[in-house]
Order: C-alpha cells, then sequence, then structure tokens
C-alpha cells in the first residue's frame, strides 16, 4: 500500500521537490556538450601558439564569440550538476556539505564571470 | 557492556577496497575523476579567456606559464581528461536507453575506452604541433 497522495503521485517530484530535473539537465548538457567540446578543442588546435593580435582577432569574432558563449553555458551548467552530486555522495556532514554545495555555485559562477567579462569586451571593446 | 560487544561484532558491509579492480569498475571511477578534474580545467580555460581579454603582456605571461613543461604537462592530462570524459559520456548515454549492457561487451568496451582515449589525446596534440 502507497502512502502517498494521488496529487504527490501525479507531480512525481518526489521529496527533493525536483523529479528527475537534475538528472535530465545533466543529460541535456551532455548531449549539448558533444559538439561543443569538438568545435572547442578545434578552436584551440588553431589558435595554439597564434600571436596575441591573431588570438584577440579570432575570439572577437561574431560566430566564435557566440560559440564560446554557448560552450561556456553548456558545460559551466554541466560541472556544476555534476559536482552538486559527487558532493552530495562523499560528503556526509550536514554543514559541510551545505558550504560546499555553495561554494560549487561560487566557483562557478565566479568562471562564468571571467568568461562574460571576456567575451563582452573582445567582442564590443574594439 | 554487552551493549558495546553487541554492536562491535555486527557485519559490516565490504568496502570497496577488498574488489580487485575489474576494467568497468576503473572506467566508471575514472569518469567521475575526469570529470572533476575537468571542472578545475574549466577554470584554465576562463582564465585563458580573460587574459585574452585583458592586454598583450598578460596574456603573454599567461600563455608562458601554459607552455612550460609543467603546464603542457597540465594540459596534456586535461585533454586525456576531456577525451576520456566525452567518451565515458557517450557510453552513459547510450546506456541510459537500456542498450550495451551485457557484462563481457562491457568489460571489453571499458578496455577499448582506455586505449581509444589514449590514441585520440596523442592525435589532439600532433594536430595542435602540426597547426603551428
Ligand atoms: C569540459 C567539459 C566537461 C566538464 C567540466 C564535465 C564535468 C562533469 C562532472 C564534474 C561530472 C560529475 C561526475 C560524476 O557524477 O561522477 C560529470 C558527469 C557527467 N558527464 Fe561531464 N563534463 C564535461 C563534458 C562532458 C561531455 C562532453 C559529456 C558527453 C558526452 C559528458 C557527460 C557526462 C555524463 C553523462 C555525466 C553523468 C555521470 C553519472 O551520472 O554518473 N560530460 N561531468
Amino acid at each position: 500500500m502507497s502512502m502517498r497522495t494521488p496529487l504527490g503521485k501525479v507531480r512525481g517530484l518526489g521529496s527533493a521537490k525536483e523529479g528527475t530535473e537534475h538528472f535530465w539537465r545533466q543529460r541535456l548538457t551532455a548531449v549539448a556538450n558533444i559538439p561543443l567540446v569538438i568545435i572547442g578543442l578545434w578552436l584551440v588546435i588553431s589558435l595554439v601558439g597564434a600571436p596575441y593580435s591573431e588570438v584577440r582577432a579570432t575570439l572577437a569574432s561574431p560566430l566564435v564569440a557566440i560559440f564560446i558563449a554557448l560552450f561556456s553555458i553548456s558545460v559551466l551548467y554541466h560541472m556544476h550538476l555534476g559536482m552538486q552530486v559527487v558532493i552530495e555522495d562523499y560528503v556526509h556532514g550536514e554543514l559541510r556539505k551545505v558550504l560546499l554545495i555553495m561554494l560549487n555555485t561560487f566557483f562557478v559562477f565566479f568562471s562564468g564571470a571571467l568568461v562574460a567579462f571576456a567575451v563582452f569586451k573582445l567582442a564590443f571593446g574594439g | 557492556m554487552r551493549q558495546t560487544q553487541a554492536k562491535s561484532s555486527r557485519p559490516l558491509s565490504p568496502h570497496l577496497e577488498i574488489y580487485k579492480p575489474i576494467p568497468t569498475m576503473v572506467a566508471s571511477i575514472m569518469h567521475r575523476i575526469t570529470g572533476a578534474a575537468l571542472y578545475f580545467g574549466m577554470f584554465l580555460f576562463s582564465w585563458w579567456l580573460f587574459a585574452a581579454a585583458t592586454d598583450a603582456a598578460y596574456f603573454d605571461w599567461v600563455n608562458g606559464l601554459f607552455g612550460s613543461l609543467l603546464g603542457r604537462v597540465v594540459l596534456l592530462g586535461f585533454t586525456w581528461a576531456l577525451v576520456h570524459h566525452m567518451l565515458g559520456g557517450v557510453k552513459h548515454l547510450v546506456q541510459d536507453t537500456g542498450r550495451a549492457m551485457e557484462k563481457h561487451f562491457t568489460t571489453k568496451m571499458a578496455r577499448l575506452h582506455f586505449a581509444v582515449s589514449i590514441v585520440l589525446t596523442i592525435l589532439i596534440w600532433i594536430a595542435a604541433y602540426a597547426a603551428r
């Protein structure tokens, strides 16, 4: 006999109140990451050892700037989801766990801020 | 007194270390380790972009760090982690659909996974060196 209410069953959100959202977003970003990482590798290979002016010109071009934005959003989101699971699996003290989960978010946003600054400045800064 | 004894003689569930590592298990653990390594690797990428947006002197300094021997070793590890994690990720996505689960097949796939990740890493670095 189930103790769950019919409404709870229909919503299907479980005790964490988010259902399979975390799992799904990990998969969604994983799928997006495949082409993004391949293009990213190609971009980096083409810029290895290039002089500063050439790197700047390439990174400032519209398609490359848009690509870097998409790449970074998907990868940062994906790694945030992933690291949260790692923390939940291995850190058992409640306080430490919550603090590390916060730190995960701060770290991801800080990396994102570096990327955002760089993309905007390179693309619009002239 | 009696209570403590009863507690200490309770059976423990076996620890991971008692198992002999098998290929599928190692590949699974490596997916997590490479994921964690890439987490910090992405920061290197952000830093490099930030340097490119700053100025020539700072960019050249950061490039110099990345191009040093230690820098190259880290970037080589980063490349391998990325390739290994991406292949493992594709495997995850296929297995999410219930396919490719047979045990002899998964063992073969795990062995191949390591070999292919190393070969692809070498090819990527050859391409990078050839580009300049
Ligand atoms: C730079 C890019 C990437 C970063 C920083 C990254 C990071 C991570 C992290 C930290 C985890 C958590 C590890 C775990 O739960 O064991 C993870 C898991 C995962 N990654 Fe990535 N990843 C990247 C690229 C990719 C790519 C390209 C794929 C695509 C196929 C992928 C597929 C997955 C999957 C399916 C999981 C979930 C594994 C599980 O449920 O156990 N990742 N990733």
